[in-house]
């Protein structure tokens, strides 16, 4: 019951994109068309599942007995960028035409804060066990891609609706969001 | 005549980040923390100067070891330089300002992860010298703290009633709503659409001028 409320509160209640503001780049980004924002979400589901996982394990086994949990920031931004190098290389090997669809996005996800925002996340929310970790991982990056998905179905319709010149692009999909955001905040007491 | 392009040139590098390429309203970088921290103007200089501090010496060292790096592991070294420098501040915040470290706590680590300065390393700092670097990274620092000025004077205004800690609207005359996240997507929204209304404006003035001559 217990990891069923972190996994809901992940994907709704604390929503990494609408309620914790992080990842807000590729929100704006890569949700022009639906294809790019299910493939963006589909490689961040599992950067941001892997990356938690390991840096859960780095942060107990290694920054706390060496003392030198200052260290935290740096050690994490580096296994997600060696994650990414190894998603980007796995990816070229064995599903090149989805690697070329991905281009440009896939190293994107290394300054993609959603990332790094989970991993400190865990550490600061005190997550004891690894099945806490896992779960956490799973929704936050679910929710990460619902969001998107959502997002990047509402902008393509918004585009074929005469806008004025000054709103046309983002600032109009910034409005869609905070609408988005507002249905969000409703959810707010649940857990 | 050479000495004045050579300071115009400098001028324009400097003022080019705080408007024309204004990185809250132009370019939608940053937005994380240009989001996350805007509720009270306090926190927008705050996280202004931070990023400023962190951009003007990663623009540095990237650009005075530019020859050195090769190109495929550039991005790597970039961000570990950024992620350095960023725990040096964290540290440095924690013991002169806790207060405004502990308000900002979530988003200090996340300048690591911030667009801006690895942007600017990667279009500006690789390709020029150290002195150009230094001022780039001050004049998009500028511009990205009037960006996040801008958003929480707004959002602490009417979401707080008061600016800057002194109350101006009564508390019952405020609407919480923008102290919120749909406040903070709106104010936004709002303010990009009329940058982009000034970037057009003057983009068709500059057309007339054409035609007249």
């Amino acid at each position: 019951m217990q990891l069923f409320f972190i996994f809901f509160a992940a994907v709704f209640v604390n929503n990494i994109i609408l309620t914790q503001f992080l990842g807000i780049c590729s929100f704006l980004g890569v949700t022009n068309k639906r294809s790019q924002a299910l493939g963006m979400g589909a490689a961040v589901i599992f950067v941001i599942f892997t990356s938690c996982i390991l840096s859960y394990l780095m942060h107990k086994y290694i920054l706390i007995p060496f003392n030198v949990d200052y260290l935290q920031t740096i050690l994490f931004i580096l296994i997600i960028a060696s994650l990414v190098q190894f998603v980007e290389i796995v990816m070229k090997k064995y599903s090149p035409t989805l690697y070329r669809a991905m281009g440009i996005y896939l190293p994107l996800i290394t300054t993609n804060c959603a990332v790094l925002g989970a991993c400190n996340n865990i550490i600061t929310k005190g997550y004891n066990t690894i099945w806490e970790t896992a779960i956490y991982g799973i929704g936050i990056s679910l929710g990460y891609a619902l969001v998107m998905f959502i997002f990047s179905t509402i902008r393509e319709k918004v585009d074929y609706n005469p806008t004025p010149m000054p709103w046309k692009g983002n600032p109009i999909g910034l409005v869609c969001a905070a609408s988005m955001a507002l249905a969000f905040f409703g959810l707010g007491g649940l857990v | 005549m050479e000495n004045k392009s050579v300071l115009k040139d400098l001028k324009d590098t400097l003022t080019l980040g705080m408007f024309k390429q204004n990185p809250t309203f132009i370019l939608f970088l940053g937005m994380c923390p240009a989001l996350g921290i805007t509720t009270k103007c306090v926190n927008a200089i705050g996280m202004g100067a931070a990023v400023i501090f962190v951009m003007f010496f990663s623009n540095i060292i990237v650009s005075l070891i530019r020859h050195i790096v090769m190109d495929e592991i550039r991005i790597p070294v970039f961000i570990i330089i950024i992620a350095a420098l960023v725990t040096i501040l964290e540290m440095g915040m924690e013991m002169l300002t806790p207060e405004l470290y502990d308000a900002m706590k979530v988003f200090i680590p996340l300048i690591v992860a911030n667009c801006i300065p690895l942007a600017r390393c990667e279009a500006f700092a690789q390709f020029n010298n150290p002195f150009k670097s230094a001022l780039d990274a001050i004049g998009m620092g500028i511009g990205f703290t009037i960006g996040l000025l801008c958003l929480s004077f707004v959002r602490e205004l009417l979401g707080l009633g008061t600016v800057f800690g002194v109350r101006i609207i009564p508390t019952a005359f405020t609407i919480p709503a923008f102290s919120s996240s749909c406040g903070a997507f709106l104010t936004l929204a709002i303010c990009a659409s009329i940058a982009a209304a000034l970037v057009i404006r003057n983009r068709k003035r500059a057309q007339l001028k054409e035609e007249v001559v």
